[in-house]
């Protein structure tokens, strides 16, 4: 009678475990059953590296080289942007931040990550692109701007994962260095940071996947024409955003395109997972 | 000379951790209602040998076990042995005070509900009767409702044997109950082990030699996963058979 | 480099990184403040009020709706691998795998995934279930982390001192183990509840963007998220977008104001 109740609870737990590998399966057999047909059907290289993207002409061309582009140009972005301030941002947590003022900013770094990102999409739109616009000129609507949005989205994933890489560094590497009559600040970029290498790497191949995934955010302000941006003013269109402008009207081979291109994105997303795996499970341990 | 009655015999146990084997066919018989005392350097087998007495050795993994313990006279590691109820038989007490993060009360009414006592008042009784028992009521008696955790470590250790004794035992293991504890705690649990004897079967695994030759009937020395010798405590402590329990209880290694 | 030089450059960069948070919520707010009228949250929406009631109304049904069955599987996938399951097991490796997979899913990879399967397969249409679906998928991996962590960090002794007072498996983890891991899988639950809270791009084609307080689980509805990228992407109405921006920003706040409480209480357990 008892046992049988732990027997039942345990095959609920197991079924419960199952529900994941259930979901992902699903989600791997959905998009790839109706994306993959199509890129064999209209030819693989001229799906990949097709430069036009004209899906309403006929006959259509569906060319997603520019959004394979688009896409690489603003996560590139949004690294330059984001990376070395997120990156200094956690040293100044992890080493330089008086406790008082830390009580206050890790839950800052933690509400930074909490905005959801039509906020700051629509925050980028009503700042950004008037200044950008004003400044720099075109109309606002561009690659830096959206490099700028994602480079600011991006950091606290950035910011909370190389703190803890830090502060997994043996303080006693530190004092070894001070010991020795190196600065504070010489301790920290010869000594820990160059520890917490993998744990900072991983930390910003996370927030790239973070940037290439962001969808909502970009299409407000990143103008989503579907040609490569000549210059950082030019307009850009995503494989995110590609995907969720057209998705409301799309139908018959044009819908099929735009599942393509998730597998695309799906792939892109597989890539950064297994390298951030890679440095995270070289994560030292010392 | 009285024959002594036999609460628990271990014949011929082997146990194994993955491919390393721990036990080498140990026979052992725990005589009842006495103290007995496990000896040993570290590393030697005699905390694994107490865990395999009321099967706390099932928990690891890689664990496998050849022979047999009896409870009076039945096989423990039968498969048609419910080992809820053996615990419950077979009680333990560990090195480090564990009690749960709740109350002084729900500490020890744990294991009374966990065996489907639910009436308030017979719970009353034996949270009582438990605590008086381990020497500690009159310490807590007024902070029932504390937490646990709160309390000193010598006080929470006696609330760990409370809460063993509160689901009325036969047999109590102790494994190392005060290497962890400061020598007043240390002696307040001695003495209360002592107490304790008049009703319980007692096995206490000790790296203090004092402790065991105060505390203990029987003594059993462990090396290297066997049982070098075993036998009445003063015996060992004063004439051992063997050299090695000679060069240990001496202090010659370990 | 000099250490003062480098020194500024830490500090310039953590008042970049404050600054903007400070600048993000005061522009919202200074900006969004003066336009929460009553009329915003008017039972009805029309086309005249774009009143945000029904989306708030909406957005509580999602997260319910989606908490209500990811919390039961995430922790009972959590009990699975830590308390019962061998850590070679290959089952254990492929659920791990499946997690981390997931949860590097984009939202609109979901948002997709829910429209052909939900929406179209399922013929669910634009609905509530479709919606609280995806998002139960989505948030299945914050809240089987934060169930595992929590979990194991609960620590052996406890467990043994059960199991050595004859308790089964199923008492020890739910009297024993499940209160001391409460707070960490309660800031799990948290973060689920933010990620459902702010998503856009997983809903837009699976709950839709219906103005309306959907009127039971197959009607389309929009929940906060979704109304403000409906407001600002027409380009209408961006007073209510601004006003509904501050919204939005107050459950964010209040959820995060929740969580560090609860870290708070997290940390002084561990003690």
């Amino acid at each position: 009678m008892k046992n049988s109740k732990e027997m039942i609870m345990k095959g609920i737990f197991f079924l419960s475990a199952c529900f994941s590998i259930v979901a992902l399966l699903l989600i791997v057999v959905f998009i790839f059953a109706n994306g993959v047909p199509f890129m064999l059907d209209y030819g693989f290289f001229k799906f990949i590296f097709g430069m036009e993207w004209t899906p309403t002409n006929s006959p259509a061309s569906y060319g997603i080289f520019p959004m394979i582009i688009g896409s690489i140009y603003v996560t590139l972005g949004a690294a330059v942007v984001g990376v070395p301030i997120g990156v200094m941002t956690a040293i100044f947590m992890a080493d330089f931040c008086p406790p008082f003022l830390y009580k206050i900013l890790k839950p800052a770094v933690n509400l930074m990550a909490a905005i959801p990102s039509i906020v700051y999409g629509f925050f980028a739109l009503q700042v950004f692109t008037p200044l950008i616009r004003q400044y720099f000129g075109g109309n606002g609507y561009s690659v830096l701007t959206a490099s700028i949005l994602l480079g600011i989205m991006i950091l606290p994933t950035v910011i909370s994962l190389s703190e803890s890489a830090l502060r997994a560094v043996p303080r006693t590497y530190y004092t070894g260095s001070i010991a020795l009559g190196a600065t504070h600040e010489r301790s920290i970029f010869r000594v820990l940071l160059p520890a917490a290498k993998s744990g900072i790497i991983s930390s910003i191949i996370l927030g790239i996947g973070r940037a290439i995934g962001e969808t909502m955010a970009v299409v407000l302000i990143a103008g989503n024409q579907a040609i490569i941006p000549d210059s950082l003013l030019s307009g850009v269109r995503t494989l995110t955003t590609n995907i969720v402008i057209e998705m409301a009207y799309a139908t018959g081979e044009h819908r099929d395109a735009l599942i393509a291109t998730a597998v695309v994105l799906f792939g892109f997303i597989l890539l950064i997972n297994s390298i951030f795996l890679y440095f995270k499970n070289k994560e030292a341990k010392y | 000379m009285s024959t002594p009655t036999y609460k628990m015999e271990v014949k011929d146990l082997k146990l194994w951790y993955g491919d390393f084997q721990a036990l080498h066919g140990l026979d052992l018989a725990i005589p009842d209602k006495k103290i007995t005392a496990f000896i040993g350097p570290s590393g030697c087998g005699k905390s694994t040998f107490i865990k395999s007495l009321n099967r706390m050795n099932d928990l690891i993994e890689t664990c496998r076990i050849e022979g047999t313990i009896e409870l009076d006279g039945k096989n423990i590691y039968d498969h048609k042995t419910d080992v809820n109820q053996l615990r419950k038989k077979v009680g333990m007490v560990f090195q480090q005070p564990n009690p749960f993060p709740k109350s002084i009360y729900d500490n020890i009414a744990y294991g009374p509900r966990t065996h489907g006592i639910k009436n308030k008042k017979e719970l009353d009784e034996i949270v009582e009767r438990s605590l008086k028992q381990a020497a500690i009521w009159d310490e807590v008696k007024d902070y029932l409702d504390r937490n646990a955790l709160s309390i000193s470590g010598g006080q929470q250790q006696r609330i760990c044997i409370a809460r063993a004794l509160a689901v009325g035992p036969e047999v109590l293991l102790m494994d190392e109950p005060t290497s962890a504890l400061d020598p007043i705690s240390t002696a307040k649990i001695e003495e209360l082990v002592s107490d304790l004897k008049s009703e319980y079967t007692i096995v206490m695994v000790t790296h203090n030699m004092q402790q065991a030759s105060r505390v203990s009937d029987e003594t059993a020395f462990f090396l290297n996963g066997h049982i070098i010798e075993h036998g009445d405590t003063r015996k060992i402590f004063t004439n051992p058979d063997q050299e090695e329990t000679e060069n240990y209880i001496s202090g010659r290694f370990g | 480099m000099s250490a003062k030089v480098i020194r500024g450059f830490v500090y310039l960069s953590a008042a970049i990184t404050f600054g903007m948070l400070g600048y993000v919520i005061f522009f919202i707010l200074i900006n969004g403040v003066r336009f929460l009228t009553p009329d915003l949250f008017a039972w009805n929406s029309t086309s005249e009020n774009v009143s945000m009631m029904p989306a708030i109304i909406t957005t509580l049904y999602v997260v319910g709706g989606t908490l209500l069955i990811t919390t039961p599987i995430g922790v009972f996938t959590g009990f699975y691998l830590v308390e019962y399951a061998n850590r070679k097991n290959p089952i254990v490796k492929a659920v791990s795998m499946a997690t981390d997979t997931l949860a590097a899913v984009p939202s609109i990879v979901y948002g997709l995934f829910g429209f052909l399967f939900f929406v179209t397969f399922l013929s669910f249409r634009l609905s509530l279930i479709a919606g609280i679906l995806t998002s139960v998928i989505m948030s299945l991996p914050l809240i089987i982390r934060a169930t595992e962590e929590a979990l194991v960090s609960t620590g052996r002794p406890i467990r043994e001192a059960s199991y050595a007072l004859g308790a089964g498996k199923l008492r020890t983890i739910f009297t024993v183990v499940l209160p001391v891991a409460m707070p960490g899988i309660l800031s799990g639950v948290i973060l689920a509840t933010g990620r459902v809270i702010g998503e856009t791009a997983a809903l837009l084609y699976t709950l839709g963007s219906a103005s309306n307080i959907p009127g039971d689980l197959f009607s389309s509805g929009r929940t906060l998220a979704l109304h403000m990228f409906v407001l600002s992407n027409e380009g209408f109405h961006v007073d209510q977008a601004y006003a509904t921006a501050v919204v939005l920003l107050l459950f964010v706040l209040i959820l995060n104001g929740l969580s560090t409480l609860v870290s708070a209480r997290l940390s002084k357990g561990g003690k």
